[in-house]
């Protein structure tokens, strides 16, 4: 492949992207309320929506025959390069709303700095996602503000999951070498640049939902090198099942 | 209100229908037509809601990206039918609660369809093509019925069906010309799911216990046969484009009726699913409750936060 650094680069984004819509559409149909189940909803069809620009883009650059749908569903476990927080299951709606909020506050910002790559067709991309990204913190962060600030019984649950997932967000931060490299030649996101900025506007809406801020130091890593929780195998067996039980044909 | 007033009312009422006159929902309504509405409106609604299980359950599994996002945007879709139906309903003066309570207790129905499993991918082809199909006959109608909120609202629902329904023929097609796996997969879920589609439009009109008074507010235009046999004639060319065929021997072209004849549709059946035994109703209901039940402390929450913003609100004020 010419350019694996950029094929490596744009799977690493595009990932976090699949794994989360895939999660949320488990929820479809079982959402606390109707208005919820279709925000859930929605999310997850943005993010498909970006999978599908990201491959589109990949398949392009491999030039070696693979699809979109290749690319997403037929790799190994090991080759699936997404942050372990967006594999996280849906254990009950705070943990949904959790794991999207610390996902999005990054993916906002992430995505805002992507609109600046040199890369035309990453930058298209990031304008597009942009918008739709942004919608999906105001959604999350609301609900983080509702459930910290609810009840005792949705405090309690929202501060659970909060610590939970908080051992999650450090590996945003953390670079592959193909990052690295795409973040030097400018199409990249220099993401630990991010870092400061990323936990002061958590911190402030976490305060502004009256929930504590974790305080552990100890934080997990590993699904950029394609080392992830054991939820991940599970979320591939259906993400891939069609394609596997009937390789080679057309949907 | 003395009984002659109310018949005077009444008479006025009928004579605005006749007229095809809209109904609005500050307008003097006869009990029976409000709680008729709200019957057949809510029980709309929870298909809506109930129907976005079988395809809810294959959005993880979808073949291709582009098809899971089809997918997506259809269960997404059907939400929002519910949410829009449920909003109509509640201009007859109940509340969406009160709709879910009559769900969730049973005693409020629901298209019988639903109660039927997604088995396998042709399945989403085929509850596009037919069930959708079969919704779009019985609601097309609806869109010039005299309640205004319903009609409204059935405008929105029928062209978003419509494109449904497309989805589902062309994901049949997409398998009918495949390889002979996936032919096969398409036959069996038109197997499957054709007699149950037919039931969906209703009991023959013999049975059918609404019907008159329908017909007579346009909350029905059509009977339940005739709509099954408009349903049967427009299918039936379609699975021949598809070449699959219809699992019905005694299917077959009437010359002088200029419409299709067809076998006996097995009521034992879908009497059986309507009273709450078919294959998959106890698991639908059981679906629809616990989401309601492991919700319950979410919608509190919210409603406990927006009355702590709002006194906050009012002590900023004073």
């Amino acid at each position: 492949m010419k350019n694996e650094n950029l094929y490596n680069y744009i799977l690493g984004i595009a990932d976090n992207s699949l794994i989360l819509g895939q999660r949320l559409g488990e929820l479809c149909g079982h959402g606390p309320s109707l208005e919820t189940d279709i925000a859930c909803t929605n999310i997850s069809l943005d993010l498909f929506g970006q999978v599908r620009s990201y491959f589109q883009y990949a398949s392009k650059i491999a030039e070696d025959g693979r699809t979109e749908d290749d690319i997403a569903m037929l790799r190994k476990e090991r080759d699936y390069k997404n942050v372990l927080l967006v594999e996280q299951p849906n254990t009950n709606f705070a943990y949904t709303i959790g794991r999207q909020f610390l996902f999005d506050a990054y993916h906002l910002m992430f995505l805002k700095a992507l609109q600046k790559s040199a890369d035309l067709t990453l930058s298209a991309i990031a304008d597009k996602s942009v918008k739709e990204v942004s919608y999906h913190e105001r959604f999350s962060s609301d609900w983080i503000k509702r459930l910290g600030d609810g009840t005792d019984e949705s405090h309690e649950k929202m501060q659970d999951a909060i610590n939970d997932l908080w051992t999650y967000t450090d590996e945003l931060f953390h670079q592959t070498e193909a990052d690295k490299i795409m973040a030097t030649e400018g199409v990249g996101v220099d993401v630990p640049e991010l870092k400061t900025a990323y936990y002061n506007y958590v911190n402030e809406i976490l305060t502004e939902a009256t929930l504590e801020i974790p305080e552990s130091k100890y934080f997990q890593k590993g699904g950029k090198q394609g080392i992830h929780t054991e939820h991940l195998g599970y979320i591939l067996a259906e993400l891939q099942y069609m394609q596997r039980t009937y390789p080679n044909m057309e949907w | 209100m003395s009984e002659e007033q109310i018949k005077n009312l009444e008479q006025q009422f009928e004579a605005r229908i006749a007229r095809d006159e809209k109904i609005e929902p500050k307008d003097w309504m006869p009990e029976k037509y409000r709680q008729t509405h709200i019957r057949q409106i809510s029980q709309h609604a929870h298909s809506e809601i109930v129907g976005m299980l079988p395809e809810g359950n294959w959005i993880t599994r979808a073949p291709s990206l582009r098809r899971k996002v089809a997918l997506l945007a259809k269960v997404q879709d059907e939400a929002g039918h519910g949410l829009y139906l449920y909003s109509a309903c509640e201009t007859l003066g109940v509340t969406r609660d009160d709709l879910y309570g009559q769900l969730h207790s049973g005693k409020a129905k629901y298209s019988s369809i639903f109660n039927y499993p997604a088995l396998t991918w042709a399945d989403m082809g085929a509850i596009g093509w037919l069930v959708d199909g079969a919704a779009i006959i019985n609601q097309v109608p609806l869109c010039n019925t005299s309640y205004g909120p319903y009609a409204r609202a059935m405008i929105r629902v029928c062209k978003e069906e419509s494109f449904h329904q497309r989805q589902g023929f062309e994901i049949m097609l997409k398998l009918a010309n495949g390889t002979a796996e996936q032919k096969d997969m398409a036959q069996d879920a038109l197997n499957r799911w054709w007699w149950p589609s037919l039931m969906m439009l209703g009991p023959t009109d013999d049975k059918s216990v609404h019907t008159e008074q329908s017909m007579k507010w346009k909350l029905k235009r059509k009977t339940n046969d005739e709509l099954r046999q408009q349903f049967i004639d427009q299918t039936v060319p379609q699975a021949d484009v598809l070449g699959l065929k219809i699992p019905d021997p005694d299917l077959k072209w009437n010359e002088e009726r200029q419409s299709y004849d067809f076998g006996d549709i097995d009521w034992d059946e879908f009497w059986q699913v309507v009273k709450g035994h078919g294959p998959m109703n106890k698991e639908r209901m059981k679906a629809r409750v616990g989401a309601w039940e492991r919700g319950e402390w979410v919608r509190d929450a919210a409603m406990a936060h927006a009355e702590k913003k709002k006194t906050r609100k009012e002590k900023q004020a004073v």
